[in-house]
């Protein structure tokens, strides 16, 4: 059991948890992850950490409550208790010899790639921050991000903030008015990552992506997490969810993220039947 | 006057057609009567076969004598002093292989029915309301125990009775490793390992679910955190794929996937909130107790067809002869000397089928069985919409990874001496981590050894 001391609305569908996990917060690092379970009837789910305090003994994840167990998290109301949160678990991000990256998140991908892009500025890096989100209504964590980075794009795609059009228009345009990145981190929906990639090999820029995929343990047991990567199977959750991003078969990971998409619908009927 | 009858009472079952429509036990278990009709047909031999077939020695006469007076309780105190896990055991042991194979009875008839008298002692001893058990008295040492699959049970449970101060360290959220996330709820109810685990705490044995040892901790901070030993029984983790093409398709599984969802998840239930997918036409590759139980599992789910598809033939078929034969009874289409070369899909997304070519049997290999040869132009397909892989596992590396010193196979399995001793000091390790995927019973007599060196090694130093 552990107890959220802070819980915050980011947006509309965004919500941040800050909760006691002492050991967790002492091992975790950017781009790993926990397996959490709000209830003892809830799915298994992996979040990435967002943030974390070793002294204070807390975690932070940041949540898009888009499903059934994502709502059962977002029923717990501060001072609650989450049942199971396992972690840190998958590798952390390498960060070892940057000197000058471009760190780009999409939607709730922007809380995942902060605590890399904060990583990096504590380490002496140069990080362009690149954020996307749909509206100005959605945007969050400006001043985070900002306090994060040399320099934080905001990119909207209506345009009702910062720059109109997609990160991937923001990310050409510095690599093309001569930003020499060592590599590009892309966090994000997957679609995002894809062109992402695209456009960072016409430039032979190495990227790395986040991989989401649907996982159950966490620890390498069910397989259920299997990516193609350079034409091998890999397992996001002890081989990832870092990738190069030019070797990842994305199509197959959007497939597969949509195995159960039937029964998250009817599940979802279900909730707003009962409630 | 023992009875001569040559054939075992047999198991009160549900029937083939009604069960493989639900997830209860199939097996109902003995009545009292039928207890003590089969106990007494074993003759107490003075030279006991049946104890040396036993991975950790029960006195099986012993307690079969017991139960033929009607001691019930005395019997199971008897399994007790060997076996932490009963009722488990009496479920899932190949006794037919182990202490059955070398009863006496055997040799003109049927084996006395020892899996079958052990589960009735302990189901027995565990529907009584629980008796307040006294935890032993503490002689101050600290032991970690790292999995709370049937090693680490077995190894915390000896532990604890001899005083030590065990913590179990369980990655999941619920202890029992296997006995929870594979074994299903028809073969194995999860009641029974609960019960057994309760046992385990009431001797005061500490379980931490939810970390996850060589991520949450390493063994070198439980070490430095006062552990005096460690037993590493963390299991078979990594699934094994075919590496044929089509196995990244939506409707492929592993077993352990298919069964955690099932068996962990509970994913059979009517509201799990945990999906599972309930396929028509569905084929379980391999042919171990894993594959047998990802098949019936399926067939519960209310596939229309399912097949196993098993490289060799029937006779080296790893699972054991009754759950061949259960799966038989409930309709599960066995395809043998077939081995699939491609998963396939019509529209490049879900799973339409799968080819296969058939085999043959050549000269022995390494594992001593046939070697299983392609039959030249053999290919042929089966229209599916689902597949689970049931093709064995590889030991998880997380420990491995994160242990400095920690000898390992090239297949990855803990290396051990023969006191059940790792090439750390003081770490000890048993079960699947070591042997690669095998039975709960071995696992367990090498969570036992392992206990009996700790103890040995702690009270050496003393």
């Amino acid at each position: 059991m552990n107890k959220i001391i802070l819980k915050r609305s980011l947006n509309p569908t965004v919500t941040l948890f800050t909760f006691e996990a002492p050991l967790i917060a002492k091992k975790a690092e950017p781009g790993q992850f926990v397996i959490l379970r709000p209830n003892s009837e809830s799915e298994r789910i992996p979040l990435t950490i967002s943030d974390f305090d070793r002294e204070a003994g807390t975690v932070t994840v940041i949540v898009q409550i888009v499903g059934a167990t994502t709502a059962a998290l977002n029923d717990i109301p501060e001072g609650g208790y989450i049942c199971d949160v396992a972690g840190p678990l998958g590798r952390p991000t390498e960060t070892e010899g940057l000197k000058k990256v471009a760190v780009v998140g999409g939607g709730v991908g922007c809380a995942i790639a902060y605590p890399v892009a904060k990583k990096l500025t504590k380490l002496g890096a140069s990080v362009d921050f690149i954020v996307g989100f749909r509206n100005r209504e959605l945007v969050f964590l400006e001043d985070e991000f900002r306090a994060a980075s040399d320099n934080l794009v905001i990119m909207t795609d209506d345009g009702s903030y910062g720059e109109k059009g997609l990160v991937t228009d923001a990310l050409k345009k510095l690599i093309e008015s001569g930003a020499e990145y060592d590599e590009v981190i892309a966090i994000g929906p997957l679609i995002m990552m894809k062109f992402v990639c695209k456009l960072t090999e016409q430039y032979g820029i190495k990227t790395v992506v986040s991989m989401n995929p649907i996982m159950i343990d966490g620890t390498g047991m069910c397989g259920g997490c299997r990516l193609t990567v350079g034409g091998k199977m890999k397992f996001a959750c002890v081989d990832g969810p870092d990738f190069n991003g030019h070797e990842v078969d994305f199509d197959e990971a959007m497939r597969r993220n949509t195995m159960y998409k039937e029964f998250e619908r009817e599940k979802a009927c279900r909730l707003l039947n009962t409630k | 006057m023992p009875n001569m009858s040559p054939k075992k009472n047999p198991m009160p079952s549900q029937e083939p057609d009604v069960r493989n429509k639900n997830f209860k036990e199939v097996a109902l278990g003995y009545t009292e009567g039928q207890a003590l009709d089969e106990a007494a047909r074993c003759l107490n031999c003075k030279n006991r076969p049946c104890t040396q077939g036993c991975p950790v020695a029960i006195r099986i006469p012993d307690f079969i004598k017991e139960t033929a007076a009607g001691n019930f309780e005395k019997a199971y105190e008897i399994i007790s002093l060997s076996s932490s896990l009963p009722a488990v055991c009496g479920r899932v042991c190949p006794q037919e292989s182990q202490c059955e194979k070398y009863c006496v009875r055997g040799i003109k008839g049927e084996p006395v029915g020892i899996g079958r008298l052990e589960r009735f002692v302990a189901d027995r001893h565990n529907s009584l309301p629980s008796e307040n058990v006294q935890a032993p008295e503490k002689n101050g040492h600290k032991v970690a125990v790292i999995g709370s699959g049937p090693s680490g049970l077995t190894c915390a449970g000896d532990l604890a009775k001899k005083g030590y101060d065990v913590t179990v360290f369980e990655a999941l959220h619920t202890p029992g490793g296997v006995l929870v996330y594979g074994s299903p709820e028809f073969r194995l109810p999860k009641d029974s390992v609960s019960k057994e685990v309760d046992g385990l705490k009431a001797l005061d044995v500490k379980i931490e679910t939810n970390v996850v040892i060589g991520k949450t901790l390493t063994v070198d901070e439980l070490i430095s955190q006062g552990f005096e030993a460690v037993f590493i029984g963390s299991g078979a983790g990594l699934p094994n794929f075919m590496n044929i093409p089509g196995e990244g398709l939506n409707g492929v599984y592993s077993a352990n996937e298919f069964l955690t969802r099932i068996n962990l998840m509970k994913a059979y239930r009517e509201n799990s909130e945990t999906p599972v997918m309930k396929a028509e036409k569905v084929a379980v590759v391999g042919g171990g107790n894993v594959a047998m139980d990802a098949a019936r599992s399926a067939k519960r789910l209310g596939a229309k067809e399912v097949y196993i598809i098993y490289r060799r033939s029937e006779e080296e078929l790893p699972a054991r002869a009754e759950e061949v034969e259960h799966a038989k009874e409930e309709g599960i289409v066995f395809r043998l000397l077939t081995n699939p070369t491609a998963v396939l899909s019509d529209d490049g997304k879900t799973v339409s089928g799968i080819r296969c070519v058939e085999m043959t049997l050549g000269e022995p290999d390494a594992s001593g069985r046939r070697r299983p040869i392609e039959k030249q132009g053999s290919e042929f397909e089966i229209s599916l919409d689902c597949v689970i892989m049931a093709i064995g596992t590889s030991p998880n590396p997380l420990i491995k990874s994160t242990t400095s010193g920690l000898e390992t196979t090239p297949k990855g399995g803990i290396v051990i001496d023969e006191n059940g001793e790792t090439s750390r000091e003081n770490v000890y390790a048993g079960g699947d981590a070591v042997t690669g995927a095998a039975t709960v019973i071995l696992a367990m007599g090498a969570g036992k050894k392992a206990a009996e060196s700790i103890d040995k090694k702690l009270q050496g130093q003393h």
